[in-house]
């Protein structure tokens, strides 16, 4: 029996009809775009026909303010550094706890060069305070950098409000779409997002290539000067194979949105109701009624994860963890701690991330799998009596440097 | 995901020992919750001869954490309690084939359990001097807490001068980022300030030869030396600790090395293996194994000849 892939938040298998676009572009069209003689020509042809791509999923209003880059990381990354160019007198930056890396681990990095970052919080269900962040929006402020979609619960932030907020407030407004684009419908013309970023590998097309949304007449800064590749605003040769592969997949995305929010939603909701049905003492995280169609994050307490995702490894399902230990860290998930879920919670915490390759057959199975796995690991468990938690699990066992 | 041993899998997947241990008479809770990984270890002791007669173990915590619980009772189970104590981490890790270095800190819970569950048994209050920090260098599994004590304790000014008290940032030189930050921070509170030009003095082994990089390789004696050149610039920082390494055999791809003085038996010195190695491959550019000299087979190897 085939393996079976629900960790597409981290990355997803390229489609074959992205690879087969691909193809040409190594061994005949290998040219560099911006030559004029043959060889680079058509490789030009092909990076603007993969732009025009890019902006119809976006929902662009100019091909002109899709600019690419290598990642993800580096188009978030870009955005944030520019603003605090921009506006050399604006010391703060306005962002939330539950960021990915690329955000949080510059904030704090900024935080040291004495700029001063106001993490949002979130409340249980990982929904942030407009009002606070009202108050926030002050002239001090360089940018705005809030993420439309949570990689780790899929739950939606409302970025298209937020956005609006912070145009009245004459602060510019960034979004790191990676998790959202392909998975619901954007139509940037009609926001008032200054920059977003996107992510090729999480949409189906290759790893190491990203685009940095930027709307016409936002004032903006490049990270790497060079060559006049992207008008200036990102310089280096362009990866033309790995362009016209998102190209290819930002076409794809389109025509299966639909699909995405129904069919891939239905097994999604299928998974998790067949989990929480049969497994007790376990619950879903983030906001159940607003968040990605294809995301379930569920934590089943009093276990840790990377014993569950060990043992669905060894039943040939591959799924992601918050837990301390996946990472090598000290402390499971901040997006489970900023939602304040309790520890013995919070490292038991399994994200499945479907994608529209994804069966409902192979669904059933994983539905199958857990809880055994999950009944297994609790029999190890010192909070887990014969059939359920120990009477006061905390107090029943607290181990000396807890 | 890590790259466990195949002896950690098969602990746990097929862990032994697991559950409750009906007339248990000591007993051992130890770990944190918010690190995800503790253990209560129950032990049946028996009292006229103080002989381990039974262990069990209870864990919530990852792969390692439950490979090393099971693994702690089979080494223990028909011990005395004197022997048992003599049980190091390093002995749990050995008996798994070791374990990566981010998950070591699992095999130090067993062994504290051991210790709380056997000073639960005589009736004794154990204590706990565990302070655990973020993990800052890999190569020799130094982390932030221990840095940070000794910057202090020893009034340290430069990444050179930590790397020789603790051997953190001698391997790879990544975490130099995390070190100079904990120079800062440490140095801000005694009214100094760190100074970026105190460049760390790294001694690096003597370029290869032009013409054996040509040839695309070294040879057996070119090769020999490089790994004495290694060795010897990791030398001044074991000596800091009062230890040494010196380099016994080569065989191929395993490299043979007699820790001695602090280092021999020294509860680090797996890791400290596991950085030589790490320094090894780089320098080198092939894959070897650093292999302590008393593990080297006794027999000496016979050809067949026709």
């Amino acid at each position: 029996m085939a393996d079976i892939y629900l960790d597409n938040n981290a990355t997803t298998q390229c489609d074959a009809k992205v690879v087969e676009a691909m193809l040409p572009y190594f061994l005949e069209q290998f040219g560099n775009p911006s030559s004029i003689h043959s060889f680079g020509a058509g490789v030009g042809r092909a990076v603007s026909k993969a732009r025009k791509q890019i902006q119809s999923l976006l929902g662009a209003a100019h091909d002109s303010e899709i600019i690419l880059t290598s990642c993800g990381t580096e188009s978030d990354n870009t955005a944030i550094l520019s603003a605090l160019k921009c506006f050399p007198n604006r010391k703060e930056i306005i962002t939330t706890t539950v960021e990915h890396p690329a955000i949080l681990a510059l904030c704090t990095q900024l935080e040291k060069e004495d700029y001063v970052i106001h993490r949002l919080g979130v409340d249980s269900k990982g929904c942030l305070d407009l009002e606070e962040y009202e108050r926030l929006l002050t002239p001090n402020v360089a940018i705005v950098s809030v993420m439309w979609a949570n990689n780790e619960t899929g739950t939606l932030f409302p970025v298209e409000e937020m956005s609006e907020m912070a145009h009245a407030a004459g602060v510019q407004f960034h979004t790191d779409a990676v998790q959202a684009v392909g998975k619901i419908p954007i139509d940037l013309k009609k926001t008032k997002i200054d920059m977003l970023s996107v992510s090729g590998h999480k949409l189906h097309a290759p790893k190491g290539i990203g685009v940095l949304y930027l709307k016409r007449g936002a004032r903006f800064r490049p990270l790497l000067r060079g060559g006049h590749q992207e008008r200036g605003r990102r310089a280096g040769t362009e990866n033309a194979a790995s362009v016209v592969g998102l190209g290819k997949a930002c076409e794809l995305a389109q025509e299966h949105i639909e699909f995405e929010n129904i069919q891939v939603k239905a097994l999604r909701d299928r998974l998790e109701q067949g989990i929480l049905s049969q497994v007790p003492n376990c619950f879903v995280t983030g906001n159940p009624d607003n968040r990605l169609p294809n995301t379930a994050n569920i934590a089943f307490e009093y276990i840790e994860g990377e014993g569950i995702l060990m043992l669905l490894n060894k039943a040939g399902i591959a799924a992601s963890s918050g837990s301390a230990c996946t990472s090598g860290s000290l402390e499971p998930s901040h997006v489970m701690r900023a939602m304040s879920i309790p520890y013995t919670a919070a490292h038991g915490t399994i994200r499945f991330s479907l994608s529209r390759y994804n069966t409902q057959t192979e669904i059933d199975r994983v539905i199958s799998a857990v809880p055994p796995i999950v009944a297994e690991l609790r029999r190890l468990s010192p909070y887990w009596g014969e059939s359920g938690p120990v009477t006061e699990p905390e107090r029943a066992f607290a181990p000396v440097y807890g | 995901m890590w790259d466990y041993s195949d002896k950690v899998k098969e602990h746990f997947f097929q862990p032994r020992n697991v559950g409750a241990l009906e007339g248990a008479n000591g007993v051992g809770d130890v770990g944190s919750i918010s690190c995800g990984d503790a253990l209560r270890l129950s032990l049946k002791v028996n009292p006229e001869t103080e002989i381990i007669e039974d262990a069990r173990f209870q864990t919530f915590g990852c792969g390692s954490a439950i490979a090393s619980s099971s693994a702690l009772t089979e080494i223990i189970k028909g011990l005395s309690i004197e022997d048992a104590l003599k049980v190091t981490n390093d002995d749990i890790a050995d008996f798994l084939d070791g374990l990566p270095p981010e998950k070591m800190h699992c095999s130090v819970m067993g062994r504290e359990a051991l210790q709380a569950a056997i000073a639960n048994f005589k009736g004794e209050e154990w204590a706990d001097d565990h302070e655990e920090g973020a993990l800052v260098c890999k190569c020799f599994a130094v982390d932030e807490k221990l840095i940070e004590g000794l910057v202090r304790a020893h009034n340290l000014h430069t990444v050179q001068e930590v790397t020789n008290y603790t051997k953190a940032g001698g391997g790879c030189c990544a975490c130099h980022e995390g070190i100079e930050e904990i120079l800062m921070r440490v140095m801000a509170e005694r009214g100094e300030i760190f100074d970026a030009d105190s460049a760390p003095a790294i001694v690096e082994p003597e370029p290869l030869p032009i013409a054996a990089k040509a040839r695309g390789g070294m040879t057996t004696v070119q090769r020999i030396r490089r790994i004495e050149a290694v060795i010897e610039s990791i030398r001044p920082n074991l000596r800091m600790d009062g230890g040494d390494a010196e380099l016994v055999e080569v065989d191929g791809a395993t490299i043979y090395v007699k820790m001695t003085g602090a280092c021999s038996g020294c509860g680090m010195a797996s890791m400290t293996i596991g950085g030589i190695q790490q320094r090894l491959m780089e320098e080198l550019g092939e894959f070897i194994k650093v292999v302590p000299a008393e593990k080297m087979p006794q027999e000496p190897r016979r050809t067949a000849h026709g």
